[in-house]
């Protein structure tokens, strides 16, 4: 039994020696390097731009500008911004590309860019609440979603409280910022590039210039964090490709920290109004869910925030409505928990201060309104333990007895708060190879990048056990199109599709070697059953496919289930009430999330997930500069992001244990997006239950704490 | 970045040489290579400095510690003489960046540091307002996202706050600056060595348009060291308040020194880091602390008394509330901390 | 000194880099952490903010852990170089790297060259006395993965297995 054992990430060594290769590492032979320009505001056209100075400083090869480059075809998502990178005039968005610079150096790259001189109408920009409101087309989520009346709920209600939360926009910030190396062969394209779905760009590219995406390469075994700025396909992608084909030279273009903030995504601000009605028992009556985020002037990202009020509680009455505002910024894309992650945030500090009008205790409340089947639809889910997740949290926690513990330690007034978990789960084919060596030795193959939650472990552990042999005999090829060709590593979806996949391969191969003796189950010994083959090796392709061949299945659409996932976190604060600094002390979080196939990298997924959350709750902002319309900074030494004194070792997480044999067949459903959920509501419900303020804003800073107290 | 020539002093002669514009020192260069990475500064030559003899120690000399301009941060916040003596300047300097950083910067560089103010900190060209970036372009943040701007010595033409933490203790500590450069070697008392917005436009015809100093460094001049007195019986603490817990700078700090008599003030300095463009010496309230307890309930209302005269911005009253609990704060740790 | 009169001139500079001596041509203007990755292609050190802000570039120029994006390599004559590709022994894996795989001290990795080195630096300055210690310590490395608990494990335990060797 390999699925189930800690076991140490495959790619261990390659980390921690610095042999492992991302994006940026890699210098083909007579590569030029490559930085942008932006537009400095945020709405306009381009009047005029001179390169003279640029042009004369020593290394500097070339500036592009749009009108040296090539016509390009229209391209379709995954790509994330639909309109083509410098094939206008036109300025959308502050740090806008509007020229390229190409040197022999990077030094020589950055000084150029610094002397274009980028000649600019301005034209007033949309800025945060004085942007155009619209209602979003459906998407993955509908704009608009009912079931039963609201208002006859909130009639029926002994108590209904509404309140607005907000969010503020932010980044993903990986500690690797986006980097495309790309070499063209003729009407071949080679990337290198920091992606988490090796597929996509070819997609996009190949649209682009005109080529079969399957003359496209994409290489990256490693990309140093993603946490969605790396699932589509965004313009600095485009420009590597036309630059390297203008100069018909290897170009590198890694963003900057500055224009990574400009240039792929963010997740957008979002103001949610929650109305809530419930009876004194504490049954909810009605759920009104409001949600508007902010997204760029001609894009549409729709965040959804409003699909957590359907999906987390039992409720005869909910009103969901999502609208967008269009603003003068950069396109809004996925972000670590997109969806619920918002969403959570507003329902999950509602449901605190519902639990505390009623005089129940907030566990109490949630476990009242427990959710058996689907709310909306009514489907039963494909599996639930969420009450033994509660049960087992508030136990590990001592939830029941926080009362009894002390209320200050030293200057820190401390509070408890939870927060349920939940998130989307989305499905996407996977497929892989296996490689059955002379030797006995097992090779897996899929085109996967590796982003860090320790996917090709998670192979190696699904082989293992499906052949019965150790691990330790399994290596795994990844990072790279000319592999089999599977699904993205977002979406906290991977494990389900890939890891299928390696499981339907690995039965496939182990069919094959029953002509030679190999048993139907248990341990086979693969040396012996290959002597007595005499081949190379014996292949086995294995596919996951989706419902009617979808190219994706959101919370079991197609199936006869609701499929989710789902958790609860219980947070312990500490509030300076003098300085109104807020410290974490201990959290306790639970799953119901599928069958668990390496504790060891799920447990760091959840501690990280909890930690994101930490950074949105007390301290992470990109705020729009309301007079220009652009990110007050775009650095990390004016936005502030978790660091290890922040972090305590007090986090235990833990999975309840679970088979979910309808969301995929290695009884798994995904964690990646699941411990970034609840847990901002958890920790400004603790900060109520410290000091008695509600703030109904992250990041909750010490100015909140400050000024609440008076 | 533009490029520089480079050339290493080899005596602090050399180092007279540097005008703060086409010619500028680099010692750790942990400040500097931003500036030149930003736009803010953009010398045609560099000279090192790093490497001078004699300007990194750490000595006692009767009851006057020294301390070298090129004496990192970590070197400073470490040593024993400064831990027992001066124990508010080393918290101040281990509570400075990042253990890296502080390998590198100099007390000499950090001090002359820039503000943080992200409007400030921006790429060039900028699309807002900043006089000390172009003077005469306004000042975006007066009006704008001003949260971690100043509440003391601000003027209209700019509200940005000094980010330096040991500056902060140096000025709970009464230390002197000692400046060195061609028309011979000078001292200045730490207090006046900075200069607010507000006193760096007096006297000036049109501040608004002109390039304010924001030290009394002249061109031409570097920062040998400082002395410090370090009184007997004195205790010194430093805190700073930041929503990240390390590696930030402060929403607002405090630096106090103490000096007690049978559990009462009988002497104290109190500085406030992070509240304009330079540390703010509550001198007032030094006087009315004499005689006082120094408990929490205590000294908090005679602190937050003493805050009526902050002028606070848009977005930033809270640093009125919290200044004065870091400062209470520094007070009753200082007050429980050794004495030097 | 004489202040060179023209831009143009490269400087040489002697350093050694993970033991061996390098002989160094550059501009003033070029950083440690660009020399490393686009000249000796020593790529552990990688660029995460290249203005001291995350510490992924952290390398230990003579013993000391400091930011490669914040130090010219005309500041670096007769200094010391170590990085991430110079700390495992002959075929072993130096202490501290073994501890974050055991810990899983790391998820994508980016980060983990810089951790490494402030850890090992983090141990020798002896600021790895308990977990308070080297919580301070290690923030000048952000891991946005944020292995921060499985980090100060390893730190904590690859400093107490270093003290029962001593």
């Amino acid at each position: 039994m390999s699925i189930g054992t800690a076991r140490p990430r495959i790619e261990g060594t390659a980390k921690v020696t610095g042999a492992a290769r991302y994006a940026a590492d890699n210098y083909p032979d007579d590569m030029l390097f490559a930085t942008t320009v932006g537009a400095s505001v945020a709405h306009g056209r381009v009047a005029a731009i001179d390169l003279a100075a640029a042009m004369n400083a020593p290394g500097v090869v070339r500036v592009l500008t749009a009108g040296d480059m090539p016509a390009l075809g229209k391209i379709a998502p995954p790509a994330a911004v639909l309109e083509l990178p410098m094939q206008g005039d036109r300025i959308e968005w502050e740090g806008q590309p509007v020229a390229l610079v190409l040197a022999e150096t990077i030094e020589a790259a950055e000084e150029g860019a610094s002397l274009v001189r980028v000649s600019i109408e301005t034209r007033p920009a949309m800025v945060p609440g004085k942007g155009r409101l619209e209602t979003p087309p459906d998407h993955f989520a509908k704009a608009r979603e009912t079931k039963g009346d609201v208002e006859t709920g909130f009639h029926e209600a002994d108590f209904s409280i509404t309140n607005c939360y907000f969010q503020p926009s932010r980044h993903h910030n990986p500690m690797e910022t986006s980097a495309t190396v790309a070499s063209w062969q003729g009407d071949h394209l080679t990337l290198w590039n920091a992606a988490q779905a090796n597929l996509n760009a070819p997609v996009v590219l190949a649209a682009a210039f005109g080529i079969p995406k399957e003359n496209i390469r994409s290489i990256s075994p490693h990309t140093g964090g993603g946490f969605g700025c790396k699932g589509f396909v965004w313009p600095h992608e485009l420009l590597a490709a036309a630059a390297a084909k203008i100069m018909n030279r290897p170009v590198r273009l890694q963003l900057t920290r500055a224009q990574q903030y400009s240039q792929v995504g963010h997740q957008p601000e979002c103001r949610q109004t929650m109305t809530l009605g419930a009876k004194a028992d504490g049954t909810l009556t009605a759920i009104r869910h409001e949600a508007i985020n902010t997204t760029s002037a001609s894009g549409l990202h729709f965040e959804a925030p409003g699909m957590a009020s359907r999906g987390y509680y039992a409720c005869e009455n909910i009103e969901i409505e999502h609208q967008v505002e269009h603003i003068h910024t950069t396109q809004p894309t996925p972000m670590r928990a997109p969806v619920e992650g918002p969403g959570s945030w507003a329902l999950e500090s509602a449901m605190d201060e519902m639990a505390i009008a009623l005089g129940i205790d907030p566990l109490d409340f949630r476990l009242k309104n427990y959710a058996e089947t689907e709310p909306v639809d009514g489907k039963p889910w494909s599996s639930k333990k969420l009450r033994e997740a509660y049960i087992e949290a508030a136990g590990v926690y001592g939830w029941r007895t926080r009362a009894e513990r002390p209320r200050q330690d030293g200057v820190y007034a401390i509070g408890h708060g939870m927060g349920t978990a939940g998130m989307f789960c989305a499905r996407f084919p996977g497929a892989a190879r296996v490689r059955i060596q002379r030797d006995g030795g097992v090779i897996i193959e899929a085109s996967a990048n590796d982003i860090g939650t320790g996917n090709q472990t998670v192979y190696t552990l699904v082989a293992a056990d499906t052949l019965g042999i150790s691990p330790d005999r399994i290596g795994v090829r990844w990072g790279d199109t000319r592999y089999v060709a599977t699904g993205p590593v977002y979406g906290s979806s991977h494990t389900m599709g890939t890891g299928s996949a390696v499981r339907v391969a690995v039965q496939e191969a182990r069919r094959k070697l029953q002509l030679y003796g190999a048993k139907a189950d248990g341990p086979l010994d693969l040396a012996e059953l290959m002597r007595r083959a005499n081949v190379e090796e014996i292949v086995g392709d294995g596919a996951w496919a989706m419902p009617d061949g979808a190219p994706a299945s959101m919370n079991g659409n197609g199936t006869p289930y609701a499929m989710q996932t789902f958790g609860v976190t219980m947070v312990e604060i500490g509030v300076d009430r003098d300085l109104g600094v807020i410290r974490l002390r201990r959290a306790v979080a639970r799953y119901s999330a599928g069958r668990i196939i390496n504790p060891l990298t799920a447990r760091s997924q959840m501690i990280g997930g909890i930690i994101w959350e930490w950074g949105k709750a007390t301290m992470e902002a990109s705020p729009i500069e309301p007079g220009h319309g652009r990110f007050l900074a775009k650095n990390l030494s004016n936005v502030a992001v978790p660091v290890n004194a922040d972090i305590p070792s007090a986090i235990d997480v833990g999975f309840v244990d679970e088979f979910d044999e309808h969301a995929s067949p290695i009884g798994a459903r995904g964690i990646g997006e699941l411990g970034s959920t609840g847990v901002a509501a958890a920790i400004a419900n603790a900060v109520y239950d410290a000091v008695g303020i509600r703030v109904r804003e992250v990041p909750i800073l010490p100015a909140h704490i400050i000024d609440g107290l008076g | 970045m533009r490029n520089f020539t480079y050339a290493a002093a080899t005596g602090i002669e050399d180092a007279f040489a540097a005008d703060g514009a086409d010619i500028m020192l680099i010692a750790g260069g942990t400040e500097l290579l931003n500036w030149f990475r930003l736009g803010i500064a953009s010398p045609g030559h560099a000279i090192d400095i790093g490497r001078l003899e004699g300007l990194n120690g750490i000595a006692l000399h009767g009851d006057r510690l020294s301390i070298g301009a090129l004496a990192t941060l970590n070197e400073i916040g470490e040593h024993p003489l400064v831990k027992d003596r001066a124990s508010a300047l080393g918290e101040a300097c281990l509570k400075a960046a990042s253990a890296q950083i502080r390998n590198r910067a100099t007390i000499g560089g950090n001090v002359l540091q820039k503000t943080r103010c992200a409007y400030f900190r921006s790429e060039a060209p900028l699309p807002w307002g900043c006089n000390k970036r172009v003077p005469g372009s306004g000042c975006a943040a007066r009006d704008g996202l001003n949260e971690r701007h100043a509440i003391f010595g601000w003027a209209d033409s700019c509200v940005a706050v000094h980010p330096s933490d040991p500056l902060v203790a140096l000025t709970a500590l009464d230390a002197e600056v000692e400046i060195a450069g061609k028309n011979g070697r000078r001292v200045v008392p730490v207090t006046s060595f900075h200069l607010t917005q507000e006193e760096a436009a007096t006297g000036v015809e049109n501040p608004a348009e002109t390039m304010l100093p924001e030290t009394r460094l002249e061109p031409g001049e570097i920062i040998l060291g400082y002395h410090l007195q370090v009184v007997p019986g004195q205790r010194s603490a430093y805190v700073k308040v930041r929503e990240r817990a390390s590696y930030e700078y402060a929403l607002v700090s405090a630096a106090v020194s103490v000096t007690l008599e049978d559990g009462r003030i009988v002497r104290a300095r109190v500085a406030l880091g992070s509240v304009a463009q330079k540390p703010w010496r509550l001198s007032a309230v030094e006087a009315r602390l004499v005689g006082v307890v120094p408990e929490r309930d205590i000294v908090l209302p005679i602190l937050r008394e003493a805050m009526i005269e902050a002028r606070p911005l848009r977005h930033n009253g809270y640093k009125i509330t919290m200044a004065a609990g870091a400062a209470a704060r520094a007070i009753v740790n200082a007050a429980m901390g050794d004495v030097a | 000194m004489t202040i060179p009169e023209t831009h143009a001139v490269r400087h040489i500079v002697h350093l050694r880099v993970n033991g061996e001596a390098v002989v160094a041509e550059v501009e003033p203007r070029v950083t440690l952490l660009d020399y490393l990755r686009d000249r000796l292609r020593l790529t552990g050190a990688k660029k995460g903010c290249n203005e001291g802000a995350c510490g992924t570039c952290t390398v230990l120029i003579d013993g000391k852990r400091m930011n490669g994006c914040l130090t010219l390599v005309v500041q670096c004559e007769g200094c010391e170089i170590i990085t991430i590709e110079g700390i495992a022994g002959d075929g072993e894996l130096h202490p501290v790297q073994q501890a974050f795989i055991r810990h899983d001290a790391f998820q994508c990795g980016y980060c983990t060259p810089g951790q490494i080195l402030s850890a090992i630096a983090c141990i020798a300055e002896g600021h790895a006395g308990s977990e308070d210690e080297v919580r301070e310590w290690m923030s000048g490395n952000i891991c946005r993965c944020a292995a921060y608990p499985q980090i100060t494990a390893s730190v904590l335990d690859a400093a107490s297995a270093g003290k029962e060797r001593n």
